[in-house]
Formats: C-alpha cells, sequence, structure tokens
C-alpha cells in the first residue's frame, strides 16, 4: 500500500496508514527523495503512528530515508513511535541515532519551525 | 533445554517466500499472543521477533516456513515460533548470533536481536538441512 505524502507549505508529511511490506518502505523513500526536490522542502515528517512493529529492515530504511534526505538538504523528524514499539526496538537494539523523533505529528511540526528558524538565524 | 509440560492446542503455518509474507507471519503471531492473553507489549516482542526470523529466511534461503503454536506448563503460557528453512545453512552459526555481524550489509541485529526478545533462542543449521531456528516467548 502506498504512503500519502502530503505537502504542507515548506514541509512533506508522509503518513503510514497501515503495517508496510518492506518495497512499500523503499517506494516512499524513493517518492520522498523525489518530491524534496520537486517542492523544494525544507522538512519532512514521517507519521508511524499506525506501525505496530519496528523490525530492523523498517529501522534501517527510516535512517537511510532520513541521512538521504539530509544530503538533499531537508531535515527529516519521525514522529509518533508507539511505546511498545520503542520498548521492542531497545531490546532489539535499534536505537535510530542521528536521526530526530518527536512524540507526534504537532511536536514533529515545532520542531522542523525551531530548526529552520535556527537555519535562517544563522544566515 | 528441558522439554516443557507442552500441550499443543493450534498451530499455524504461514510458509514464507517473499517480503509480502513477512507481514502476513508476523501478524498471525500477533493474533495468536493476544488469544493466548500476552500485553501489547509482550505481543509486540513476539511480532517484532517473527519478523526477523521470516526476513532471514527471505534473504537468506529464498523460501521456507514460519510455524507458530502456543504451549502450556503448568499455568504459564507461551509461543513457540518455528522458522525452518531449506536454504544453504549458516556457514559460522557463533558468529551470526554475534551482535552487529551481518553478511548482508544489514544491521546485524537480526539474530543477536531476537535472542534478546525471546526466553529460549535455539538454532540448527546446516548445508543438507537448511536453517531452523526455534524460539519461545512465555506470557509474564
Amino acid at each position: 500500500m502506498a504512503v500519502p505524502i502530503l505537502k504542507q507549505s515548506q514541509y512533506l508529511i508522509a503518513t503510514i496508514q497501515s503495517a508496510l511490506s518492506d518495497e512499500d518502505l523503499l517506494s516512499l523513500q524513493a517518492a520522498l527523495v523525489d518530491k524534496v526536490g520537486k517542492y523544494r522542502s525544507r522538512g519532512v515528517i514521517v507519521d508511524v503512528t499506525a506501525l505496530d512493529v519496528l523490525d530492523s529492515f523498517a529501522s534501517r530504511t527510516l535512517r537511510d530515508i532520513a541521512h538521504i534526505i539530509r544530503l538533499r538538504g531537508a531535515e527529516t523528524v519521525i514522529v509518533g513511535v508507539q511505546p511498545e514499539v520503542a520498548f521492542a526496538m531497545v531490546q532489539l537494539g535499534i536505537t535510530l541515532e542521528k536521526v530526530s523523533t518527536a512524540l507526534d505529528l504537532e511536536e514533529g511540526l515545532a520542531y522542523l519551525d525551531k530548526k529552520l528558524q535556527h537555519a535562517r538565524a544563522e544566515l | 533445554m528441558p522439554e516443557p509440560n507442552s500441550d499443543v492446542d493450534a498451530e499455524y503455518c504461514v510458509p514464507v517466500a517473499s517480503v509480502n509474507d513477512i507481514v502476513t507471519a508476523r501478524v498471525q503471531g500477533r493474533g495468536l499472543a493476544q488469544r493466548l492473553g500476552f500485553s501489547a507489549g509482550e505481543a509486540t516482542l513476539v511480532a517484532t521477533a517473527i519478523s526477523e526470523l521470516a526476513r532471514n529466511i527471505v534473504q537468506y534461503a529464498g523460501n521456507g516456513d514460519i510455524v507458530l503454536r502456543s504451549i502450556t506448563n503448568g499455568t504459564r503460557q507461551g509461543i513457540v515460533v518455528v522458522a525452518r528453512d531449506h536454504g544453504p545453512g549458516i556457514g559460522d552459526l557463533k558468529l551470526a548470533v554475534r551482535s552487529g555481524y551481518s553478511t548482508s550489509g544489514g544491521l546485524g541485529l537480526g539474530l543477536p536481536g531476537v535472542r534478546r526478545i525471546v526466553d529460549d533462542f535455539q538454532i540448527v543449521s546446516n548445508r543438507q538441512d537448511g536453517t531452523t531456528v526455534t524460539v519461545t516467548k512465555w506470557r509474564f
């Protein structure tokens, strides 16, 4: 199932709706990388609230998405990692280091706004 | 492992031949865990372990099965997950269960990660028969 990607001002919001196959995750990765350029987005939010499992492959893909998007000049924040999912990830040994996370969509947007303000202040 | 006084009342076999079957296997596993009264957190651990084991099958053997069954030991209830394939087998088992080791460019969390999130972990692998990983997770 394809993940809908919503454009909201300078941001792209990808909301994962249900359990994703590996292929779905890889198409999400490709779509985001493409759209960041197309819309000249400054930030990407990937909402994983609906995911009941984040295994090593899914985590690696999310990490890759964040790193690739950063190379494209935008920031990524993963939002909505559920408590049980977070618990299982840490036990499995997944930390998503160097990837920004926020509690939910609202916090994710606030995080990106702050990041962008900082970036502008430095200019 | 001392064989628990097992009472198998249901067995589910999910054939795993493509990445799409990984989702099917873990949905089945979570369903069984919930029916057995596992908490949401425990059911997530079961589903995550199944996801890793099923992915190993697809990645290294091409196809195999995930077999799920419930077991009882006195008043304890648990789930046994058997991941079996007839693939090439694992060359160095000690290395394969070591954290951070991967031949596929993965995170190297697969088998060692699974071992951390289950209560019992057994692996048998050789070139003739392929690989069978059997894990048990008890309800808290």
